[in-house]
């Protein structure tokens, strides 16, 4: 990981003092370019950071070699969606967890200009997700686009994908600011992975498994909402038309999540999924103690 | 003295055939309408009907006649009638385009109906937006052959068969195309039929629908995207043999139902895209050998009732779940089938793998019992607990299992 040297840093952005000068005048319009330099400046660091470029050249690989070994784009997609599900979230969490850790003194630095503590926070989210969505948008998009045309069931995991990437920058974002201990971070965001992927879904059929005498149809859609990974692969599935095979359940699922209406729903709840780590990482964020 | 016998039957076979007439119907001909023509018409006489628009209500065939349709000449049933209803034995119908029969909620008005009598044919006919389409009853030596039924659903109720038999022996339903009826063919009590190379899609119910008919054969049809694929109930000593069945994709469609059945043959079928391949429910004897299941949601259900069947030499190819059932009990055979989930190993190149094969994962136990389970398909979970499942097995019906599972798909040759 490259070590943010702040001094090399306040000379790269070259900037932050007239964002100082302008501060008091126009706070708004100044906080606005002081956010986009910022931005700007952490979108170039990672770029330059191997780890995305290697990211981006591992999915580029999956996407493409899954989509030469299977005959049929179908299957491609489906086995895609599997890797997607587990890779997104981890390489979101750590990587953005590291990242975080290691541009520390960057952010004590900015901490200690004029900016207010959210300029710094967003600037920090915006430049991790669009990274993050970069190197999903070409390993990704690319291979989609060259053998499946980005159909409709493509552009929808592509979009699951990228969607599910700021859900955990956010989520990493709020491990991070949590603690300053940066193995403590890492460790809670890898246990998040954990829960988020592996014990979430034991913990759902755990409750399957015990409450198999009641009507669990719509627990389950409540329980779907609770897990954005698996909202996204429901979503996805849904749209390969497993649903055929639930049967009941199937055709609640449809009626609710496969409808103009449906998809507005789970749109809001990834939108909570968002919203809601990173409103709490910038509560602890503010009134964090440097 | 035979030889004397089977000169005699000819001469009389061709004086017969000198005797036979052949009545021009048309514009221009001696007959304007087909009613005059029937009326007048001897036995054994062709109706040889010109092209035309012919809309004379219901006709009534009450002797044995030929009635053969040059360019399709259109008998046209005004959304009231029945159009065609035979009466006699020995009558053929050839060549017509038969449409708008009436709908009525008590009686089945088909476009050709044919009730009660014995050895007819009916060939290369287009029936297009009737109730029931060609509807024989009580029909003896009977011959469908490479008709076109096409209609228009509307809901179940509403809707008739495109190819109907009650009752029937000795029928053959053969070449024809059947779409957009309730049932594409539709038998009940009929025995020792065959029924062959019929292509039977986008109907709202079954592509093919028997019961109680018995010693029937099955071969060469295809049934593709019907409303539930194809039901077999209640009967016994059935042939399907190198059939097709696919695209029968709904909560509640399979590609072929087999529901108290016995003594049954399947054999060299293709499953492809259904919901469930076979699902057998009281199924008794039945064995189903080299059949191909290809992408199926589940290729077999297997409900508890079955019993004494036997699965061999079968591909099971890229199907969500290969086998489900819903017991412990396991009466039913599977050996030598190929599985492509199977990962066990051949060490003495026999192609047969050394380790047996138990088709039915923990997963698909999970969904049989809880439907709703399925929204973790796919999940990282689910593919551990299979894996850990397949190890130790204690959900899963232990002795569900092909002691010898093949290497490699089996090849079809001749396809």
């Amino acid at each position: 990981m490259q070590r943010t040297d702040s001094q090399a840093a306040v000379t790269a952005l070259g900037a932050v003092a007239p964002i100082t000068s302008h501060a008091a005048a126009a706070p708004r319009a100044s906080a606005q370019s002081a956010m986009l330099r910022i931005v700007k400046y952490i979108l170039m660091d990672i770029l330059r950071n191997k780890i995305v470029l290697g990211y981006t050249l591992f999915l580029l690989a999956v996407t493409f070699g899954l989509f030469n070994l299977s005959d049929n784009p179908a299957k491609g997609l489906i086995s895609l969606l599997n890797i997607l599900l587990i890779f997104t979230p981890l390489v979101s969490l750590v990587f953005s967890t590291i990242y975080f850790y290691n541009s520390y003194e960057f952010i004590e630095l900015l901490a200690a200009q004029p900016l207010r503590r959210s300029v710094i926070l967003w600037s920090q989210y915006l430049g991790l997700g669009i990274a993050l969505s970069l190197a999903t948008g070409v390993g990704v998009g690319v291979p989609l686009l060259i053998w499946s045309g980005l159909g409709g069931t493509g552009l929808l995991l592509l979009f699951i994908t990228i969607v599910l990437s700021w859900v955990f920058v956010a989520i990493a974002l709020l491990a991070s600011v949590m603690t300053r201990d940066k193995a403590k971070g890492i460790g809670v965001a890898l246990l998040l992975w954990f829960y988020f992927s592996l014990l979430y879904d034991a913990i759902v059929l755990l409750l399957m498994f015990s409450f198999n005498d009641y009507p669990l149809e719509k627990a389950m859609l409540a329980l779907v909402s609770l897990n954005p990974i698996d909202l996204g692969r429901v979503i996805m599935l849904l749209q390969m038309d497993v649903s055929a095979l639930m049967g009941y359940t199937g055709a609640i699922f449809r009626e609710f999540l496969g409808t103009i209406w449906g998809m507005v729903y789970a749109g809001a709840i990834l939108c909570c999924w968002i919203a809601i780590p990173l409103s709490l990482s910038f509560y602890i964020f503010k009134r964090k103690d440097f | 003295m035979r030889v004397s016998f089977l000169f005699f039957s000819f001469l009389l076979l061709s004086l017969q055939t000198l005797q036979a007439n052949i009545l021009h119907v048309g514009q221009g001909q001696v007959f304007q309408q087909i009613r005059p023509a029937l009326a007048a018409a001897q036995a054994h006489d062709t109706l040889l009907v010109h092209a035309g628009f012919y809309q004379e209500g219901n006709l009534e065939i009450d002797r044995p006649l030929t009635l053969l349709g040059m360019d399709y000449p259109i008998l046209d049933g005004g959304r009231q009638f029945e159009v065609l209803t035979i009466k006699s034995s020995d009558v053929c119908i050839r060549g017509f385009q038969i449409q708008y029969s009436g709908r009525m909620a008590t009686i089945d008005l088909a476009g050709i109906k044919v009730l009660a009598v014995n050895r007819i044919r009916i060939e290369d006919n287009r029936v297009y937006q009737c109730y029931f389409g060609i509807y024989l009853s009580g029909a003896q030596d009977c011959v469908v052959r490479a008709n076109d039924v096409h209609g228009t659903p509307l809901e179940e109720q509403n809707t008739g068969n495109g190819i109907h038999l009650w009752k029937c022996e000795r029928a053959r339903i053969e070449w024809n195309y059947l779409a957009g009826h309730r049932d594409g063919i539709y038998f009940e009590f009929v025995t020792d039929s065959k029924i062959n190379n019929n292509f039977s899609e986008n109907n709202i119910r079954y592509g093919l629908h028997f019961m109680f008919s018995h010693k029937d054969h099955y071969l060469d049809n295809r049934f593709r995207s019907n409303g539930a694929g194809v039901a077999v109930m209640y009967s016994r000593e059935v042939q399907m043999h190198r059939n097709l069945f696919e695209y029968n994709w709904g909560s509640a469609a399979y590609g072929l139902l087999l529901k108290d059945i016995s003594d049954s043959q399947i054999e060299h079928n293709r499953f492809e895209h259904n919901t469930a391949g076979i699902y057998l429910e009281g199924a008794s004897r039945i064995r189903v050998l080299n059949n191909d299941f290809l992408e199926n949601g589940w290729a077999l259900r297997v409900q508890a009732s079955c019993d004494a069947n036997v699965f061999r030499e079968n591909n099971f190819v890229a199907n969500s779940f290969d086998v489900a059932t819903n017991g412990h009990l396991v009466l039913n055979e599977f050996n030598g089938n190929y599985w492509d989930k199977y990962e066990g190993y051949d060490l003495n190149h026999d192609q047969v793998g050394d380790v047996p094969f138990r088709p039915v994962s923990l997963y698909a136990v999970v969904v049989e019992q809880m439907p709703y389970g399925l929204m973790l398909m796919r999940s990282f979970m689910v593919y551990l607990l299979d894996k850990a499942e397949k190890i130790v097995p204690s959900l899963t019906p232990e002795k569900l299992q092909d002691e010898a599972p093949l290497m490699n798909p089996l090849q079809r040759t001749a396809d």
